[in-house]
């Protein structure tokens, strides 16, 4: 369960961002204590969470005390490198957040937003989630698929391709189609 | 003298109904044709003369679709180029500022410029229908300032409701005559079921004059549109 032989147990950061949104609903319920206790549960070592537009903060933790050592930010102009080290990554439904994710090969759980107005970000988490690439939840339900989630049975996402539009605009157009 | 003048007037205001009604007609005769022409693949004539492109950024996903298509297109052909995002949109244009810089970096064609703007929002992510109708009006006179100014040949959108006064501008420079472009949707990969309002709009009117689907469950509904599968 990740522990090295000295005892000391290792790092597993379980990123969580919403993008460019604002999203109290998830930042509030991964800073509850029954989701930080859960993720400890699962061998998870630090929490960071990219909290964009919100105005609700998250508590920080050293972890010193062996509980979830927890960070936050807003902003910053690439969270590539944050979603690289993850071992979790908690996502908002936006596809940006979504595919760059996905195709880094980590382990995702999407969080849909139900304040959103004409809620089309649940049909893309609800579709990825049937074709077994992801897990998608709700705040409410966030805690159970931690709790429930087998991130091996999860299937690896293969990237998309933009060439078949762009050959058809060539061919509209009349550029040579490569 | 005055009688003239009078005289002059007076059939002018009983002509007016009739001018008014020729001009009407040839505005509607022009509506059908661009409509016809709509979706018909531009002759060849000069196949490797670059056309202007406008390309519409939207906040989050929107742009990283878009930079995700530019990069399988050729370059030469599509220059210049011009990015328009809303205007509370801070990192759309800086995506695009890295994309072309890179470009500039690994081009050794010189003259392939770019140029970044911003425009007022349609509508704000929660805003409702009802004030997005004057927004929408405030973002359609500078749409207006700004495809004057730009007059593309080639429009390049995905679904942000920035692109609906350009596209509908764009539509309206085809009607009459101050230039022809072609006009591209790709529907964002984040619609599975339904269309989006941009979307629907672009598709119903006939603007888009081809429509790019990424999930096979629309293409059913929307049969004159292009299923290509995912993107991204």
């Amino acid at each position: 369960m990740g522990e090295a032989e000295d005892g000391v147990k290792r790092k597993r950061v379980v990123f969580v961002t919403v993008g460019t949104t604002c999203f109290d609903a998830l930042v509030k319920v991964v800073d509850s204590q029954k989701v930080k206790d859960e993720l400890s549960r699962r061998g998870y070592t630090h929490l960071l969470i990219q909290m964009g537009r919100g105005s609700y903060l998250p508590s920080k933790s050293t972890g010193e005390d062996g509980s979830l050592a927890v960070d936050y930010f807003t902003f910053s102009s690439s969270i590539a490198d944050h979603l690289r080290s993850a071992s979790l990554v908690i996502s908002h439904a936006g596809s940006g957040s979504i595919f760059e994710t996905l195709k880094l090969g980590k382990p995702l759980i999407v969080v849909v937003n139900e304040d959103l107005m004409d809620n089309h970000q649940s049909e893309l988490a609800e579709e990825l989630a049937e074709r077994k690439h992801l897990y998608c939840a709700h705040p409410q339900t966030l805690n159970q698929t931690i709790a429930g989630m087998d991130l091996k049975s999860l299937l690896p996402y293969s990237p998309g391709d933009a060439t078949p539009v762009a050959k058809l605009i060539n061919k509209f157009l009349g550029f040579p189609e490569d | 003298m005055e009688k003239n003048n009078g005289g002059c007037f007076s059939n002018l205001s009983s002509n007016l109904p009739i001018i008014f009604f020729i001009v009407i007609t040839i505005i509607l005769f022009r509506v059908l044709y661009v409509i016809y022409r709509t979706g018909k693949p531009l002759s060849k004539r000069a196949p490797q003369q670059p056309l202007s492109t406008l390309i519409v950024l939207g906040s989050g996903g929107h742009t990283a679709e878009m930079i995700n298509l530019l990069s399988v297109l050729q370059k030469e052909s599509f220059t210049p180029r011009f990015y328009i995002a809303a205007a509370t949109d801070n990192m759309s244009l800086q995506k695009a500022r890295v994309l072309e810089n890179s470009l500039a970096d690994s081009s050794e064609v010189q003259g392939i410029s770019a140029e970044f703007m911003q425009i007022y929002r349609s509508r704000e992510v929660g805003q409702s229908y009802v004030t997005s109708v004057w927004t929408t009006l405030v973002a359609m006179a500078h749409a207006l300032w700004l495809m004057i100014k730009i007059r593309p040949e080639v429009v390049l959108c995905n679904g942000p409701g920035t692109c609906i006064p350009l596209c509908v501008i764009a539509f309206f420079f085809k009607v009459v005559g101050i230039r022809w472009s072609s006009i591209f949707y790709v529907e964002s990969i984040a619609r599975v079921k339904r269309l989006s309002l941009s979307g629907l709009l672009l598709y119903k009117l006939s603007i888009a004059d081809q429509f790019f689907l990424q999930w096979p469950q629309l293409q059913r509904k929307y049969p004159r549109a292009h299923y290509v599968g995912c993107l991204m």
